[in-house]
């Protein structure tokens, strides 16, 4: 018998409680920051201006964002099929293969405009290949899909190191990347977007791959709670039986859905190959894949809780870089401590604070008492 | 005049906001069995948890033997010589007898004279109370009846004097049920005082002294037994006065329906759950499966439905075969007529975090009507919600309110709309009123005459022997996956008893 929750208001929910674990989480960042000796406030004011002090701090810290948005969605897609998709840097890496075949094959000939939907196919389908293996082991082998999709991170590592050095670099290079991509692999920077907000984007490599991270977080939304498929992911996460029940194929549905997964995951590998560097370059994905485990738990796997989570997490980043280069002692791994502590109470130590939230804002608002019936 | 074993004194017990018990006050005279009846929710169970210390009570005094005790936790309330009987067993199934009743009560970290201890201390409880078991069985091989006597030497063992049982006989055939009642008669002339929990009111008035009705976490009355009746009790559980009779008419059986010949289903053990089951049933007539829970019912539901595949046998549906050994699809099958409200509607007939309305096409989802082009229809979903909410009277009528939120009743009702509302030809309905209140079980039972009425074939299983008889108009009795005898519904609730028990099936099978 669990003790049952009261229904809070929709602002408490996906509002207040949030925001108390991330008041907690940046409060003990504090004190391990004063720990080491230097001023919290300090670091707090370098994390902020760092992030968005100015147009192009801003346009890192976006850009950023745009990386943590794709992968976010890829977990939380499998996340609503009660799949745990660990494979996500995996999916991301393998997916630059698409991505570079994309940019390495029309780049002199082809403009951009041209180029990125051929990337982009490339991209979702290398990283839905990279997915599928893993999801068709799991429907039709039961092989778990965490102990699978974190093998195969490691095994796409290697795959990436062999295909870089064996096919990808060119004659005479010493460095582990294809060749610079001309015009038609770059994509353009949304300068015009910043400037509508007076800003300018300066070094930033903040580019049109963001607008797509948009698009696809809606696209996302209309998935998942408005297609027949979405329907039956659904029905599969919260209840197997429910969905043998209603008649839908159950391995049909945890491929197609690995594949979604892995397709929005190797999306993620058109931000850094084609909007910043315009080469892809071995270990380009750094962490990201990792980084949308955590975003899609803080997002609660909705997409208009993804974008927010994600922005948060490129604030991390760009401040974080800000902060360890204005605070000698204050090392890069620091912003991995804040990072972890992020995660610890918005995902695992989520429901920590929730009773003494639900006695306090369900005491202030009578009214909007709603009682959850309980089986005795 | 006898003393109080028990008196509790303005218990009061909130779970957030869920109010479950109230001021309650209950007293249990010494060496009697007093029984406390509810609907699920009433806060039987969240009472009797507090009295034997799962829970703390918020507010309220317990007293045992006059004296005020504090039960913080199952030992105080095992010192306190209280003992429970839980519906789910807590025993390690792989232990023997005498190990799971030494259990916790080992007395020393060498076993060896515990052990002695406890198998002469076992022998004369056996002697004293009729509880005759094996002190050396492996409880997995027990039957569940033997297994709930474990439970009770457990308590006994214990020193307890009172003793709780919670829904005992749920998993008992009626033999298994009388025979437990006359333990607790035995009990009762020891001087012990019983407990007995249940929603069944038959029972109530066969071996209670008295008996307390719980309403919405409210004790709303106490009555000394023999001076109720099971109309009064049952009105005092609902609020409301209940037609506990259902009123139905001849059947008029027409053509067959669904035909069931030799399946036989295995488990994923390779088990044989069904065994050689046949049987036809006619539109127009409901035939009732009995049984205790466990025996094949499940998975003979589940094998119909296309859920799970059969080892062997066929299944006609509606004149056409289907594929039960091969690749039966329960989407397929329901666009051919095959309704199917399932026995678990909390993990298999509904998604308990989606909303009302997106449980009402659980199933059907693929139909085109809640289809606009690429997506789903929104706002036809919710309409078709709405009317069948409308329809069924499904409170509260919210179809965007989450289904978990629903009452045990009314997520029934959910099931039933969608799946009646089909028009189906032929509807499998599995332990249609498990865990509703009284007041819904008179509607569904009515639903499930209508769709009788209408010409559809109904296949009712349920562990609810009463039920069974009530709305069926031919009995099947299942044990150990077979079929083992064919009753209507005017036969005794002794005889159908001996065949779910196996007693006569086999006497029939070898005749």
């Amino acid at each position: 018998m669990s003790v049952p929750y009261a229904k809070l208001p929709g602002w408490a929910e996906y509002g207040l409680i949030p925001l108390v674990n991330l008041a907690v989480a940046f409060l003990i960042s504090g004190l391990v920051v004063l720990i080491v000796g230097e001023s919290p406030l300090e670091a707090a004011y370098h994390m902020v201006n760092g992030a968005f002090g100015r147009g192009e701090y801003i346009g890192f810290t976006l850009y950023y964002t745009t990386t943590f948005i794709f992968t976010g969605l890829a977990v939380a897609v499998a996340f609503h099929c009660g799949l745990f998709n660990i494979g996500g840097e995996g999916q991301a890496y393998v997916g630059g293969i698409g991505v570079a075949l994309a940019c390495l094959a029309f780049d002199r000939t082809l403009p951009w405009y041209l180029v990125f939907p051929i990337a982009i196919v490339g991209a979702s389908l290398f990283g839905a290949l990279w997915a599928l293996i893993p999801g068709w082991l799991q429907a039709k082998r039961g092989s778990h899909i965490v102990i699978t999709t974190i093998m195969f991170n490691f095994i796409a590592a290697s795959l990436m190191n062999y295909l870089l050095n064996r096919v990808f670099k060119p004659l005479g290079s010493m460095s582990l990347e294809t060749r610079t991509f001309d015009a038609g692999g770059q994509l353009p920077k949304l300068d015009w977007l910043m400037s509508i907000f007076g800003l300018s984007v300066g070094s930033a490599p903040f580019n049109i791959s963001f607008l797509l991270a948009l698009v696809a977080a809606f696209g996302v939304w209309v998935l998942i709670w408005r297609t027949k498929l979405g329907y039956e992911m659904r029905t599969m996460g919260h209840s197997p039986a429910a969905a043998r029940y209603a008649g839908i194929k159950e391995a049909r549905i945890i491929v197609v859905t690995m594949m979604i997964s892995g397709g929005l995951a190797g999306m993620m590998a058109l931000n850094p190959i084609m909007g910043e560097q315009f080469r892809m370059q071995l270990d380009f994905v750094q962490g990201a894949g990792f980084v949308g485990i955590a975003v899609a738990l803080m997002g609660r796997s909705h997409p208009a809780g993804i974008i927010p989570a994600a922005l948060l997490f490129g604030m991390l980043y760009q401040g974080g870089a800000e902060i360890a280069f204005e605070m000698p002692s204050i090392s890069r791994d620091m912003i991995v401590i804040i990072q972890g502590l992020v995660i610890l109470f918005a995902g695992a130590l989520e429901h920590m604070f929730r009773p003494a939230i639900t006695r306090l804002v369900l005491g202030l608002t009578p009214a909007t008492r709603a009682t959850v019936t309980k089986g005795a | 005049m006898s003393e109080l074993a028990i008196e509790l004194k303005g218990i009061d017990k909130s779970f957030g906001l869920v109010h479950a018990n109230r001021d309650i006050n209950l007293k249990v005279r010494k060496g009697t069995i007093h029984g406390i009846i509810g609907e699920n929710g009433a806060g039987k169970s969240t009472l009797m948890s507090i009295l034997y210390g799962f829970y703390q009570a918020d507010r309220g005094t317990i007293e045992i033997d006059g004296r005020k005790v504090d039960i913080r936790d199952p030992n105080a309330a095992i010192a306190a010589g209280i003992g429970m009987v839980h519906q789910h067993f807590m025993l390690v199934e792989n232990f023997t007898v005498l190990e799971n009743v030494m259990l916790g009560a080992e007395e020393s970290q060498i076993l060896n004279a515990g052990i002695t201890k406890a198998r002469a201390e076992l022998k004369r409880l056996e002697k004293e109370y009729a509880l005759e078991v094996d002190p050396d069985a492996v409880i997995e091989e027990l039957p569940v009846g033997l297994q709930q006597r474990v439970e009770i030497l457990k308590a006994l063992y214990r020193k307890a004097d009172i003793l709780i049982l919670d829904e005992p006989t749920g998993v008992l055939t009626p033999a298994e049920a009388d025979h437990l009642f006359r333990i607790l008669g035995q009990l009762k002339a020891e001087g012990k005082t019983v407990i007995l929990i249940t929603h069944k009111l038959r029972e109530i008035m066969a071996i209670t002294d008295a008996v307390s009705v719980m309403r919405r976490g409210e004790m709303v009355a106490t009555r000394v037994t023999k001076e109720t009746s099971v109309e009064e009790l049952a009105e005092l559980m609902v609020g409301r006065r209940v037609l506990l009779r259902v009123e139905k008419g001849e059947a008029k059986p027409a053509d067959i329906k669904l035909s069931v010949k030799n399946l036989t289903v295995r488990d994923s053990r390779g088990v044989t759950m069904v065994d050689d089951v046949s049987f036809d049933i006619r539109a127009g007539e409901i035939v009732g499966i009995a049984g205790v829970a466990g025996n094949g019912q499940s998975e003979l539901m589940e094998a119909i439905s296309g859920i799970r595949r059969a080892a062997s046998g066929s299944v006609t549906l509606a004149g056409r075969p289907v594929d039960v050994t091969g690749h039966a699809d329960p989407a397929e099958l329901r666009k051919r007529g095959l309704a199917h409200v399932p026995e678990d509607r909390h993990h298999v007939g509904l998604v308990l975090p989606f909303e009302e309305s997106e449980n009402a096409i659980l199933g059907y989802h693929d139909d085109p009507k809640y289809r606009n082009g690429f997506l789903l229809d929104i706002d036809a979903i919710r309409a078709d919600a709405e009317e069948k909410i409308a329809a069924y009277d499904i409170r509260p009528p919210n179809a965007r309110l989450k289904t978990a939120n629903f009452s045990g009743g009314n997520q029934q009702k959910i099931v039933l709309a969608r799946e009646m509302e089909r028009d189906p030809q032929v509807l499998i309905i599995g332990q249609p009123t498990r865990g509703v209140d009284v007041g819904a079980i008179e509607f569904i039972h009515k639903r499930i005459i209508g769709m009788r009425d209408q010409g559809k074939a109904v296949l009712l299983v349920s562990v609810e022997l009463d039920e069974i008889r009530a709305l069926s108009d031919r009995i099947l009795v299942m044990f150990a996956g077979r079929v083992v005898g064919e009753r209507t519904p005017d036969a005794s609730e002794g005889e159908l008893g001996l065949l779910m028990a196996g007693v006569e099936g086999r006497k029939e099978a070898a005749e």
